[in-house]
């Protein structure tokens, strides 16, 4: 699951992140039935420069927009933390 | 009735509505769990819940019907309102209180 985090970097480096953390919780639910499906949890913070101004709904829109298809297969759940510069 | 025009119908003829994975009472899943605790929390005790792991037309139709790929979902009057990383943070700052006040007993 791990090269799933560095795929993930990877998409979001289009976002031109200032900071980017993500943290692998996939283990915390093993035993959840959406797990065995195969995706992991996972969770992320992220701090963009174009989230400044941009409501919630529409800076995870973007964060999921660059993720693309990892959200239809590798990844079953996401928490995320997208600050603009000044709220971090 | 296909699934887009079934969603539209249920988040516009309910005044809130969640869809999630299990019901209020057994939630199947963390986040559906959290989003209904949150909602509760807004004094909100009389609230739609669609259980997507019922109907698989349903699970993935909310996720175009709305462009978001994740559940679970709240609508308020028919509008979108978030997931519930979203929830969380409007009801720390007061603004999940605020949308569903009207509905608060």
């Amino acid at each position: 699951m791990s090269d799933t985090v560095a795929l993930m970097e990877q998409r979001l480096a289009t976002l031109s992140p200032l900071h980017l953390q993500i943290s692998d919780d996939s283990a915390l639910h093993a035993g959840h039935a959406g797990a065995r499906a195969g995706g992991g949890h996972y969770r992320l913070s992220i701090t963009c420069k174009q989230f400044g101004g941009l409501s919630r709904l529409a800076r995870h829109r973007l964060v999921y927009q660059a993720l693309g298809d990892l959200m239809q297969n590798r990844i079953h759940a996401l928490a995320i933390d997208a600050l603009a510069p000044d709220e971090s | 009735m296909d699934t887009q025009q079934l969603i539209k119908q249920t988040v516009t003829e309910n005044p809130v509505v969640l869809y999630m994975k299990g019901s209020a009472q057994f939630p199947q899943c963390g986040f559906s769990s959290r989003a209904v605790q949150l909602i509760k929390a807004c004094g909100v005790n009389k609230f739609v819940t669609v259980d997507v792991l019922a109907d698989p037309l349903v699970r993935q139709g909310i996720k175009d019907y709305a462009n978001w790929p994740t559940i679970p979902q709240l609508y308020v009057k028919g509008e979108f309102i978030g997931g519930s990383d979203i929830l969380a943070e409007m009801y720390q700052n007061g603004e999940l209180q605020t949308l569903l006040q009207e509905f608060a007993v």
